[in-house]
């Protein structure tokens, strides 16, 4: 089961079973790095229908591990997309209102140009010689396909973590394409604390001898308890103590007293090491290395002279963050900072902070205070801009 | 200014007569956004508004209005210099730790102001006072000494005292009396400051 999985993941690295965009030699990307990447692609989902005035299309973006399947069945792990509890027919991102668009972000493992992918000079998988890529390179990617779709003004941009990242680097760069932005627990940079946590992860992964200095798709093995370990300490930031602790307590797995030795006698533990194993069926190592690295360089003042508030000058984009109060990997202060800047550029901006135990993932889960705040944004802003039918 | 009282509260309706449409107005103290929506569907404002309360700030933004969660102390700094048409304080400066400090960012932020508080000076306030010898309790002011927000009582001429202070112009006030209807433009200050149980102020420096 575990290595069909993986079979599975690595075809959909190269050949994705969803949409995809292929950009040819004239058509290259210039890197935050300076280097040029071409040709590549970028893999994608939609769901609805794009209206007569194009005037309907949303685009979500990813967070860290996730993927375009953003509302249908994932076609590694056959779970349902990761935010099907918000996106479809009839639901808060109506796809019968919205034209709904989510690609995989480039350097992601589900068939966007990616470390595990094909390196057309070589024939074989890029591994680290794919260059390295920035959050802003991401936004870059989705404008070429943005432009390939022919739409010219997206109705929303909206993500979540390493998604709210892509959004409000979309919003600094291409405000006049991007009538409203729901950045959603993230941060204008990326903290010390966060940095630390994925340089953790990445060593994990690098230390596991199967990791083949970055070519174990070509030797044939996986560095799976490197990147199971990345991902384990990944998760417990995506929590929170209170939650671990309603959950699991100290409660012991299958048994009734502790065993004195280095199993699993406790239910988190267990859980855990559930969380890591499942991981690694479907996302490729090193990707996980670029996605982290990506977050890591993000730092939207720094490139505008260390003033927040000029990412944002002029802009009539109207805005809505979300922070959750137990999210302590982008805690509630850095979307207050942004909002600030906000401010100070004169913006339209909504700020919402939803009382939850359940940490960072909870952007991910049927919180009803932020789908409320969804809807109302949505729905007002559709107004604002004329758009009745949206409304 | 038509009053209709079987519209929209009183003051509701007292606050949007000052306002010209299509302004942007920022409303501090916004609460659950009674006010904000009902200038954006009575004068088409552009309207955003700050609320300390998250409660508050939800049920703006479920409602589609522009809000965000913050201290009318603290984050009014955050403002850029005259990016609103009118800035609303209302039924908030008593609350407030510094009102000089929030009258001062108010003006600095908006080209006016318009601020509203309970009247201390108001006579049923004075009386109860006189002749029961504690801190009124009454039906608009029913907090106890001890667990009450509104830590700044001012009386209507402490409040002129203040904006002369700061150099601020009132362009317009107005006081009410307990039913929420104004009391004769032409009547004196302390007339005002006896009979008037709330008051709304607008000022521009």
């Amino acid at each position: 089961m575990a290595a069909e999985r993986a079979h599975i993941a690595n075809n959909e690295a190269n050949e994705p079973s969803s949409k995809i965009v292929r950009f040819g030699t004239d058509m290259p990307l210039k890197l935050d790095s300076g280097k040029i990447l071409t040709p590549f692609q970028i893999a994608y989902q939609t769901y609805g229908e794009l209206n007569a005035a194009r005037s309907n299309a949303v685009l979500i973006c990813h967070a860290l591990t996730g993927d375009q399947h953003v509302a249908s069945d994932n076609p590694v792990t056959g779970k349902p997309g990761w935010w099907d509890v918000l996106i479809g027919p009839g639901k808060v991102i109506d796809t019968n209102r919205f034209f709904v668009i989510c690609s995989n972000v480039l350097g992601g493992c589900l068939g966007s140009t990616g470390p595990a992918t094909i390196n057309p000079e070589t024939g074989k998988p890029w591994g680290l010689d794919m260059p390295i890529v920035t959050i802003g390179d991401m936004v870059r990617a989705q404008v070429m396909l943005v432009d390939h779709l022919g739409i010219d003004r997206l109705f929303s941009v909206i993500g979540g973590s390493m998604g709210g990242m892509q959004v409000l680097q979309w919003a600094s760069s291409h405000p006049e394409r991007v009538h409203t932005a729901l950045p959603i627990a993230t941060g204008a940079r990326h903290s010390s604390q966060n940095i630390a946590f994925h340089e953790v992860g990445r060593q994990a992964v690098m230390a596991d001898p199967d990791w083949c200095g970055g070519r174990y798709i070509e030797a044939g093995k996986r560095p799976e308890k490197g990147l199971a370990v990345a991902r384990m300490a990944a998760h417990i930031t995506y929590l929170s103590e209170a939650a671990l602790h309603r959950k699991f307590g100290r409660n012991l797995q299958d048994r009734d007293a502790l065993t004195f030795g280095f199993d699993a006698d406790f239910q988190i533990e267990s859980y855990l090491r559930h969380q890591g194993m499942s991981f690694v069926d479907r996302f490729d190592a090193n990707s996980y290395l670029y996605m982290t690295r990506a977050m890591d360089y993000f730092d939207l003042a720094a490139d505008h002279g260390g003033r927040l508030a000029d990412a944002f000058r002029n802009t009539s984009t109207r805005f809505c963050l979300v922070s959750f109060t137990s999210d302590w990997l982008f805690p509630t202060e850095e979307s207050r900072s942004i909002v600030h800047a906000l401010n100070a550029a004169g913006a339209s901006v909504s700020f919402v902070e939803i009382e939850t135990d359940r940490g960072h993932d909870a952007f991910l889960l049927d919180e009803p205070g932020l789908f409320s705040a969804i809807d109302g944004f949505l729905r007002s802003a559709a107004r604002a801009r004329g758009l009745e039918e949206l409304a | 200014m038509s009053i209709n009282s079987n519209g929209p509260r009183v003051d509701l309706q007292l606050i949007a007569g000052f306002i010209s449409p299509r302004a942007r107005v920022l409303d501090v103290g916004c609460g659950d956004g009674d006010l904000l929506a009902y200038l954006e569907q009575d004068k088409q404002v552009d309207g955003r508004g700050v609320e300390i309360s998250q409660r508050g700030v939800n049920e703006c933004v479920a409602r589609g209005l522009s809000a965000i969660q913050g201290d009318a102390d603290k984050d009014l700094v955050f403002y850029p210099d005259k990016g609103f048409d009118y800035v609303i304080l209302s039924q908030t400066l008593q609350a407030t730790r510094n009102p000089r400090e929030v009258l001062e960012q108010l003006l600095r932020i908006g080209e006016r102001a318009i601020v509203s508080f309970p009247n201390f000076g108001y006579w049923r306030v004075r009386l109860s006072l006189l002749l029961r010898g504690r801190m009124p309790v009454t039906r608009d002011l029913p907090y106890s000494w001890y667990d009450t927000p509104n830590i700044h009582f001012c009386t209507i001429r402490d409040f002129v005292a203040l904006c002369e202070e700061v150099g601020v112009t009132v362009e317009s006030a107005m006081a009410l009396d307990r039913e929420g209807h104004s009391i004769g433009v032409s009547m004196p200050w302390w007339f005002w400051n006896f009979f008037g149980q709330q008051a709304v102020f607008v000022l521009k420096r």
